[in-house]
């Protein structure tokens, strides 16, 4: 049947036999009560410390077909996920759902445990590389389910994803398991997606590469959730975990988007004190912040808050007093990661409060302006970041819908083509963002406004920026490049991509 | 008020992506570059690549065409390719004397004949590279109807002189002032030579300052990012802005008065400072500055 975004969802697919589809970005009212950990007890002197992974898999007692968790926070250079799953393997367990807040090409290593049958299902926000194209061919016993951050919250919370075990990577653990990313050679900083699986995981086993005496501080991740702590050599590498300061892009391109979008923001009407703002990590969005910055200083105006992932750009801002305080769900850089550590006014937060729909409030509900990227949009301002062009997998939905649902102002920005093909199209391959929540779209020939935003369209009247409807900015787009061939689909659902409400927005059917 | 070239972007006329792009960074003009950026086994492949971007690409700003000199084996080609798409400006480089400016006026003439173009919509620029074209850029400023600037090309000029280009730019001083003599003496802007070191910003804005000073109408550019720097050190200030209105009040209430001598704020102004004032205003709502 046609979800309230159009597209057409199955109403059971291999492993799933109900999908309920999307019906509008707050249409859904949940019911029932929040899960829980199971309940537990340690005796005083008793030892968490375990000699290996392996005897952590024993304590635990994991066995076939259990869901195990872990998070993503040290990006291209994780070790942990590998380790694991290899160690898992080694026993003979099989038929596991793995289900990591991302993935990355760094645990490509995966790869034949999936062929082998050791993991048979993956629930996480996305995949890139030979991970990314193995999900697309569909060598899963059921489609991978696709969640943003606070979707993913949402569903630990819920009960939708239970955790068997959380295996969580700790830059810094004590004997008695508390934990911090901000001490240690592998210092990732915020934890900020790992604490749902803390929370609600039956058993929690943290595995270091720095095991500290009792007591570490600060606290992350508290010893009241760890049930075990295995020390490693290594949890990651430190130079794919934290890059030095992502330097602000020098490409003309780029920084044409960053300007229009800073632009945007400007004749906005929110740009005022006590505006909050989040930005992505994406060439377009950190360079925005630089002019985002002559801006504020040029208006003498100083914001509330940022929320998100943090770069230096960030916490340049952030010491110079533009903002008061920072919400860090996740550190892109170096520079960032130090500040978490230093600056009692960038503050760590859960992936709950950042972004979870089903609370009392995620903070997302209070921001003012978003700047999101994007692989594809369409005429009806609905955005992909999950498939490329020839439908293969090879993005995130991260963040993306969470921020653009509640934000009141939610720029999208994006080059009108890569290459040779349209970025603007009649219709994206994958709705990962439905249009509803998105205001504005940028490129780098024409800014096109949300015809729900009337408001806004009066507002960047007298913008200089060239403002015109997206079907036009489709027709340039097309005009240069030609309307790109429909990707050849089977009927075969490979990859369920839920709404953050966890509502079914689109399918990934697999490409001929 | 007449076109704005604050600044004439250089795109290499055999890179797709750039071709492509070229539009979208507000240059007043691009240049699509057939000669020293093109290698001798691709000029070929570059004019028909620029004529079909031509053809196919609309541009917001003016288009120039910087042929191969037709003393080489291509200018000619360039010029019987290019031409059928309509470029706005043929631009020669190394320019040496009004007779090449001629015999270029001549194969334009034919050709927008043979493609029924408007005659004379076609305009022509030289750009002046060596000793010997600047002894006759006023000839060559003047050469045609059809020329519309003049450049100066500071890299192969300094070294016809047998120096370097240094940060203060004194080798270049006699030539500037003398390129922008020929200019004005034809009635035609003067345009000043790339920056070619995009990453420094600091040195990029000196020269430009420096120029606009000397009362150049724009500059070359090598990378989209310095086009900003330019039309923001190009564009009145509000304080330049406010400063001409009331000299065109004062001059306008003078003349309601039929008061012969007109003054400001105790300076006493004159027709040169209307003049001025008037073309402050013009290039401020040029520009769109309040």
């Amino acid at each position: 049947m046609l979800n309230a975004a159009g597209r057409d969802i199955p109403e059971s697919v291999r492993g799933f036999s109900s999908l309920k589809p999307y019906m509008g970005p707050f249409a859904l009212v949940p019911e029932g009560r929040l899960a829980g950990a199971k309940i537990a007890v340690d005796k005083p002197r008793s030892e968490k410390v375990l000699a290996s992974i392996d005897a952590a898999i024993d304590a635990v007692g994991l066995k076939d077909g259990m869901t195990i968790s872990f998070h993503h926070h040290f990006r291209n250079g994780d070790y942990v996920l590998n380790m694991v799953v290899e160690a898992i393997a080694k026993k003979g367990i099989k038929g596991i759902t793995l289900a990591p807040s991302s993935l990355n090409e760094c645990n490509d290593p995966i790869i034949p445990y999936i062929e082998q049958g050791v993991i048979t299902a993956i629930e996480t926000s996305g995949a890139r590389g030979k991970l990314g194209r193995l999900l697309t061919a569909g060598k899963l016993a059921k489609p991978v389910i696709i969640r943003s951050h606070g979707g993913r919250a949402r569903a630990i919370e819920s009960g939708e994803l239970h955790i068997d075990v959380a295996f969580i990577g700790a830059p810094a653990c004590d004997t008695y398991g508390n934990i911090n990313g901000v001490d240690g050679r592998s210092a990732c900083g915020s934890l900020g997606y790992a604490m749902p699986d803390a929370a609600y995981a039956d058993k929690v086993v943290a595995i270091t590469d720095n095991l500290l005496p009792y007591p570490l501080f600060p606290i992350s991740i508290p010893q009241t959730q760890v049930d075990y702590v295995v020390a490693v050599d290594s949890i990651g590498d430190p130079k794919g975990i934290a890059s030095g300061a992502l330097r602000i892009s020098r490409d003309p391109r780029e920084l044409l988007l960053a300007e229009y979008a800073a632009t945007v923001i400007e004749y906005s009407g929110l740009f005022k004190d006590g505006y909050s703002l989040q930005m992505g990590s994406g060439g377009a969005s950190l360079a925005a912040a630089r002019f985002i910055k002559e801006k504020m200083l040029a208006k003498k105006i100083s914001g509330s808050f940022m929320l998100g992932g943090i770069t230096a750009v960030n916490v340049e801002m952030l010491e110079e007093g533009l903002f008061k305080v920072m919400f860090d769900t996740q550190d892109f850089d170096l520079p960032s990661v130090q500040s978490l550590k230093r600056n009692p006014n960038q503050v760590e937060i859960s992936a709950s409060l950042y972004a979870n729909p089903h609370n009392r409030g995620p903070m997302v509900n209070k921001l003012d302006v978003v700047i999101l990227s994007a692989t594809e949009v369409d005429v009806d301002f609905n955005v992909n970041v999950i498939t490329d062009s020839n439908g293969v997998i090879m993005g995130a939905s991260g963040g993306h819908s969470d921020a653009a649902a509640g934000a009141a102002l939610a720029i999208v920005v994006a080059p009108l083509l890569r290459g040779r093909l349209p970025m603007v199209l009649d219709k994206v391959d994958t709705i990962v963002t439905p249009g509803e929540t998105v205001d504005v779209i940028v490129t780098d020939r024409g800014v096109a406004v949300n015809p729900r935003r009337t408001d806004l369209l009066d507002n960047l009247k007298d913008s200089g920026l060239p403002v015109m409807p997206i079907e036009e900015l489709k027709r340039i787009a097309y005009s240069l490049a030609g309307p790109p061939a429909p990707i050849a689909k089977t009927d075969e659902v490979v990859g369920i991509i839920q709404y953050r409400d966890g509502t079914v927005i689109d399918v990934v059917r697999k490409p001929r | 008020m007449k076109k704005l070239r604050r600044t004439m972007m250089f795109v290499p006329g055999n890179n797709p992506g750039m071709i492509q792009n070229a539009g979208i960074y507000g240059a007043d003009a691009v240049i699509f570059d057939l000669e020293d950026s093109v290698a001798v086994t691709e000029k070929d492949a570059a004019r028909r690549l620029v004529y079909n971007a031509l053809k196919t690409i609309k541009y917001p700003s003016e288009v120039a065409i910087r042929i191969n000199h037709i003393s080489t084996p291509f200018g000619y080609a360039d010029l019987e390719t290019v031409l059928a798409a309509k470029p706005d400006i043929i631009r020669l480089p190394k320019a040496e004397s009004a007779e090449e400016m001629r015999e270029i006026d001549a194969i334009i003439t034919k050709a927008e004949e043979k493609y029924g173009f408007p005659p004379g919509s076609i305009k022509m620029m030289a750009a002046i590279e060596t000793a010997k074209g600047l002894l006759n850029a006023a000839a060559i400023a003047a050469a045609s109807p059809r020329m519309t600037a003049i450049a100066i090309g500071g890299e192969d000029f300094v070294a016809d002189l047998k120096t370097a280009r240094s940060r203060d730019g004194k080798e270049l001083f006699v030539a500037r002032s003398h390129i922008l003599l020929a200019a004005r003496a034809a009635g035609i802007d003067a345009i000043d030579t790339v920056f070619a070191d995009v990453n420094d910003e600091e040195g990029f804005i000196a020269e430009t300052m420096l120029i606009k000073e000397m009362g150049f109408d724009g500059k070359s550019v090598v990378n989209p990012r310095q086009i900003r720097i330019v039309h923001k050190l190009f564009t009145p200030s509000a304080a330049e802005i406010d400063h001409a209105r009331r000299v065109l009040a004062a001059y306008q209430e003078a003349l309601a008065k039929k008061s012969g001598v007109i003054s400001l704020a105790g300076k006493m102004i004159d027709g040169p400072i209307v003049t001025r004032a008037e073309r402050t205003l013009a290039y401020a709502e040029a520009v769109g500055a309040k």
